[in-house]
């Protein structure tokens, strides 16, 4: 079910009915019935996956908790006759051994996802090595790819190693803990919530209120708007130079590049207004997952802005962990030893930055292409480290310029360009063709004349009207997230949080999406209803 | 507290860390630069800093870093 489909607004509208009426500390009941049905709506073989990451992570973390309070009574009673030395050893001994419970878990969660998820790209893989050999190929075998699993398993196996650092207080109660992991609104897209973020907020008794439900339906209607006007209408002409990637090239490269960046920003940001729109018409708060990512200076700073709570997983749980783990700081000072302080102090940050990249790219899907994107941010984000000397020699030559708007607009053109150039591995499908697009781009002048005697138009498969609306509808997005970066700067809320206050331009609005929505989604260009792009993951 | 001070002036030539507060709240270090730090911590003060320490808390400020240092060559 699509969060964007007529079935899915039927759906969340039955159970915000069933949650109002429900007596206050039942409806938690409420979600969780609703998400276990969410979920089998989908297909009912998901369950017993689901089922078995929730039992899994769910009984590991009681377990570690309790093996923790038992060594930590232990290590108390050490103190009195123990050596420092001694009791740093009874501590590491104790230590290792709930961290086994831990990786158990890990594995098997994680080893769950990696064979229903990459199974295919693996043989598929080794089919290609195997023809180049000269071998017949391996079948390819279909398995079943639960909704979400790349999600629902991120914040499960985030609990679990959180409960082991000490920093969550686990679960007792299997059936809300369930809900932690299953809750509808954002278990096909994230957010990826951290269990001491959502908790409070999921089984708090929340009485109905006027400002979250009015601001909750303006999101939700705000994020049709961004998936089913912007989104969907501009998917049409990427779908178009995809299709024709052999011979819409240079110019249409740099189409794509500015086009598939509106369709991207308004599919998942789109499909997060929904969700968090929607679970805050139920009192409930999600992690906001996005901060105008097109607004950033830098790399860095953009994956502090786009996919908030995947950059945060990476980082808690893959790039820390690994970096500053012992076989890395071995690394470090063999590097200090033989290739001197700077080589030394750079390979746990080196190696850590781009397996996880590497790690980020399979991630978001089972192929080369997404693989190459992870590995290009990655070297982006360490050539921007690197070049940090440059910047400041650059900044104490000409002081006046960091302040200056119209440097920050520079930088921040700059990476929106540098990240779409990335992301049209996503449009592509294929590294070899994504390559030779960029370099198009520099020896195909000719596609520009395409521009000028209208060509264009026909290529991509949308009339003029069309693109003429998609352009007012990008602007009406623009304009707002500048609104709201300088209510931001002023320690404001954004534009949808204050319309409860105002309720007659809150009406006003509301209809005004909901017209723009049903005109655009019965415009007749003949969308895809496809499912969000993230939704794929 | 001193060797904390000259790995974060190595990290930001320039920069007086002395009594600097606000060094994750306002995005003064980045992911990379405690990494490198914690790597330095280790190397010059034999000081292993487990991830599950890298929390905000622990390294808003010199004072912060330093806490947890003297906490963690400590059991």
């Amino acid at each position: 079910m699509s969060v964007s489909s007529l079935s899915f607004l039927i759906f969340a509208a039955c159970t915000l009915l069933v949650y109002w009426f429900c007596p206050r500390r039942w409806r938690w009941v409420v979600l969780l019935v609703a998400s276990l049905l969410f979920y089998a709506a989908g297909d009912a073989w998901y369950l017993p996956f689901v089922a078995l990451t929730v039992l899994s992570t769910w009984a590991m973390s009681l377990w570690i908790q309790t093996r923790a309070a038992k060594d930590e009574a232990a290590l108390a009673e050490l103190k009195s006759h123990a050596t420092k030395d001694q009791r740093k050893a009874f501590k590491a001994q104790r230590k290792r051994k709930r961290c086994r419970i831990l990786v158990a878990g890990l594995v098997l969660n994680f080893g769950l996802l990696a064979v229903l998820k990459y199974t295919g790209f693996a043989v598929h893989t080794a089919n290609d090595v195997m023809g180049w050999m000269g071998l017949s190929p391996l079948r390819v075998p279909s398995l079943i790819l639960p909704l979400g699993i790349s999600f629902y398993t991120f914040r499960s196996t985030a609990y679990l190693i959180d409960v082991y650092r000490g920093q969550v207080k686990a679960q007792p109660n299997l059936a809300r803990y369930a809900l932690f992991i299953t809750f509808f609104p954002a278990v096909v897209q994230g957010p990826i919530c951290r269990y001491n973020e959502l908790a409070p907020s999921l089984f708090g008794e929340h009485t109905l209120s006027w400002s979250d439900s009015a601001a909750g339906l303006a999101r939700m209607l705000w994020g049709f708007f961004k998936k089913v006007v912007v989104a969907d209408t501009a998917m049409v002409a990427v779908k178009a130079m995809v299709a024709g990637a052999d011979h819409l090239r240079g110019m249409y490269t740099v189409l794509l590049i500015l086009v598939y960046s509106a369709v991207i920003y308004g599919d998942f940001t789109g499909g997060m207004d929904i969700s968090l729109g929607l679970s805050r018409m139920m009192g409930i708060r999600l992690t906001e997952n996005f901060d105008h990512p097109f607004a950033s200076t830098s790399c860095q700073s953009y994956w502090n802005r786009w996919h908030i709570t995947m950059g945060a997983w990476f980082t808690d749980y893959v790039f820390y962990p690994l970096s500053v783990s012992g076989p890395m700081q071995k690394l470090s000072r063999w590097g200090r030893q033989h290739m001197g302080q700077a080589v030394g102090m750079r390979l746990p940050v080196y190696l850590a930055t781009l397996l996880t990249w590497f790690l980020t790219g399979l991630w978001h899907g089972a192929a080369w292409n997404f693989i190459v994107w992870g590995l290009l941010n990655g070297v982006l984000i360490l050539i921007s480290n690197e070049c940090k000397p440059l910047y400041r020699a650059f900044h104490t030559r000409f002081p006046g310029v960091e302040g200056r708007r119209w440097f920050h607009d520079v930088c921040a053109v700059r990476t929106f360009l540098l990240m779409g150039l990335i992301r049209s591995l996503d449009c592509y499908r294929n590294v070899p063709v994504t390559f030779s697009a960029w370099g198009s781009m520099l020896t195909c002048w000719s596609s520009w004349k395409d521009l000028w005697d209208g060509t264009v138009w026909d290529n991509l498969g949308l009339p003029v009207a069309t693109w003429v609306f998609l352009g007012v509808a990008v602007l009406l997005l623009f304009m707002v997230g500048r609104v709201n970066i300088r209510a931001q700067e002023r320690g404001g809320s954004p534009l949808l949080e204050r319309l409860p206050a105002r309720p007659a331009l809150w009406a006003a609005l509301c209809a005004g999406l909901i017209l723009v929505v049903l005109v655009c989604g019965s415009y007749g260009v003949g969308f895809d209803a496809s499912d969000f792009i993230y939704g794929k993951v | 507290m001193e060797t904390i001070l000259e790995i974060l002036s190595e990290l930001h030539p320039g920069t007086d860390f002395t009594g600097a507060t606000g060094l994750i709240e306002d995005g003064v270090l980045t992911s990379l630069e405690i990494t490198t730090l914690i790597t330095e911590i280790g190397a010059r003060l034999d000081v292993q800093i487990p991830a599950e320490e890298i929390l905000p808390e622990n390294f808003d400020s010199v004072e912060a870093i330093w806490a947890m240092v003297e906490r963690l060559d400590d059991v």
